[in-house]
């Protein structure tokens, strides 16, 4: 039987993890190839590593960095941030890495999606749409550059374009979640699912392994992905490096996934 | 020496990486010279049935692995979509497959599935093997990782040495004589796909 996929997400700011609220407040929590160590050794399904330093910078993906997180990795790693060219994907690619995220390009020059698809492959190309509920609005716009500059562009449309374009997989990504830790957003991620059919990912706002459970049921087969939950342990937040084992997530899946 | 044939298609490093950790050598073939010292041959492929089959012709390297294969015996494994072109065909394309494990790959049935995403099959899926050596101190319904819309369909049930289920239940691993494929990625599905790609190197 097929799992939906349980995904820790891990943000590299100044070389170090931090784990944000709402996009801000980066608190360091560890080292990206300690973090990863520990993943293997908990048998996580994937790993998604976002770089939130490159594009707010104007930097290239550090390549030596990714090098070492793919030689690591035992798991499909995805890994975003800086990518701005089919050559920087091919690059980012070709050290080991499955899963090219992309996000302020696929706004700026959508057709880079079709581009980057032709030469890694559909499944490879990932768009995350990082996105924030307008106010006094039902819609959700797309943000960029760890949400400073609001586009205007409305999430839902943008997630139809990106599949249209031959993207593989699209990462909710919900800013207004973002370290919360009081349940997924699910009005978006229902409006995104009814519209497009390739594979969905959310991410933002599980504070419990119950939170995952819920979009399981609601969703099925679907990437549950988390930050806090998985490198926070107790209301006081200490930094702990966690993952539920075999037996936690098989419980998990009896309990929560329709059959 | 287990040689990774990169004829652009599939995460060569992958591999790399994995052998590196098992302190096993590997070594990355680019032309048809680099494999005249290979013991094993791992042939990886990602993309589709007809670009991976174009790419692999174009590559220098195919005339080769024949020889490698067909007449040395070196054992091969194909993964994922160079598992496919072990096949005659596929329902994917027009390309001729490598015709080297009778059978054709098909379209995976969706008709039994409720999902919205339906295709790919992406994600973690157990497997029943059939205790052939490959799967050696694997249980026998091991997860592996997973990516793909298509299957290879043996003609002869023999070479099947395990089997899915998605929809229904398809081969997912593929032998005759020093010829294997797999349609799941050993090379992302920790500690499995380590020890299939270990007893790869073993056989």
């Amino acid at each position: 039987m097929l799992q939906p996929r349980i995904i820790p997400c891990l943000l590299i700011h100044n070389e170090g993890l931090v784990k944000t609220v709402q996009f801000k407040d980066g608190k360091y929590v560890g080292d990206p190839i300690n973090a990863v160590k520990i993943f293997n050794e908990k048998e996580v399904d994937e790993l998604i590593v976002l770089d939130i330093d490159a594009t707010r910078l104007n930097r290239e993906p550090n390549y030596k960095r990714i090098e070492n997180l793919a030689l690591e990795c035992r798991m499909p790693l995805c890994y975003g941030g800086g990518i701005k060219t089919r050559d920087h994907a091919l690059k980012v690619f070709g050290l080991g890495v499955e899963k090219i995220a992309i996000s302020s390009i696929a706004i700026e020059k959508p057709e880079i999606i079709s581009e980057i698809a032709q030469s890694v492959g559909n499944q490879s190309v990932i768009v995350v749409i990082d996105l924030k509920k307008k106010r006094f609005s039902s819609k959700y716009e797309l943000c960029t550059h760890n949400g400073t500059i609001k586009t205007g562009i409305d999430s839902v449309e943008f997630a139809k374009k990106a599949e249209q374009l031959g993207c593989g997989e699209i990462v909710i990504n919900s800013i207004d979640k973002d370290g919360m830790m009081n349940g997924y957003d699910f009005d978006i991620i229902d409006k995104i699912r009814e519209v497009i059919s390739i594979p969905i990912t959310v991410l933002g706002g599980a504070g419990t392994l119950e939170d995952i459970g819920k979009v399981i049921t609601r969703h099925g087969i679907i990437g549950a992905a988390a930050g806090s939950i998985f490198v926070f342990k107790g209301k006081y937040k200490a930094v702990l490096i966690n993952y539920p084992n075999p037996k936690e997530k098989e419980e998990l899946i009896k309990n929560y996934f329709p059959q | 020496m287990i040689t990774i044939v990169d004829y652009g298609c599939g995460n060569i490093n992958a591999f790399v990486n994995v052998y590196k950790r098992l302190n096993i050598e590997s070594k990355i073939a680019r032309t048809a010279s680099d494999l005249e010292d290979c013991e094993r041959i791992i042939l990886p492929g990602v993309g589709s049935f007809d670009h991976v089959m174009k790419q692999f012709n174009a590559s220098g390297m195919r005339e080769m692995v024949e020889k490698k294969v067909l007449e040395d015996g070196v054992p091969v494994i194909g993964i994922c979509a160079g598992m496919q072109i072990l096949a005659q065909s596929s329902e994917e394309g027009t390309q001729a497959g490598l015709g080297w494990i009778d059978g054709q790959v098909k379209k995976i049935d969706i008709s039994q599935i409720t999902y919205k995403t339906k295709l790919p099959h992406m994600g973690w899926n157990e497997i029943y093997h059939n205790g052939d050596f490959l799967f050696k101190d694997i249980e026998k319904n091991a997860r592996f990782y997973f990516v793909h819309s298509y299957y290879f369909e043996c003609d002869s049930k023999e070479n099947s040495i395990a089997t899915t289920t998605y929809g229904k239940v398809f081969t997912c691993a593929v032998n005759r004589n020093n010829i294997y494929g797999v349609q799941f990625h050993p090379e992302k599905s920790h500690q499995n796909g380590q020890q299939l790609l270990k007893n790869f190197a073993n056989l």
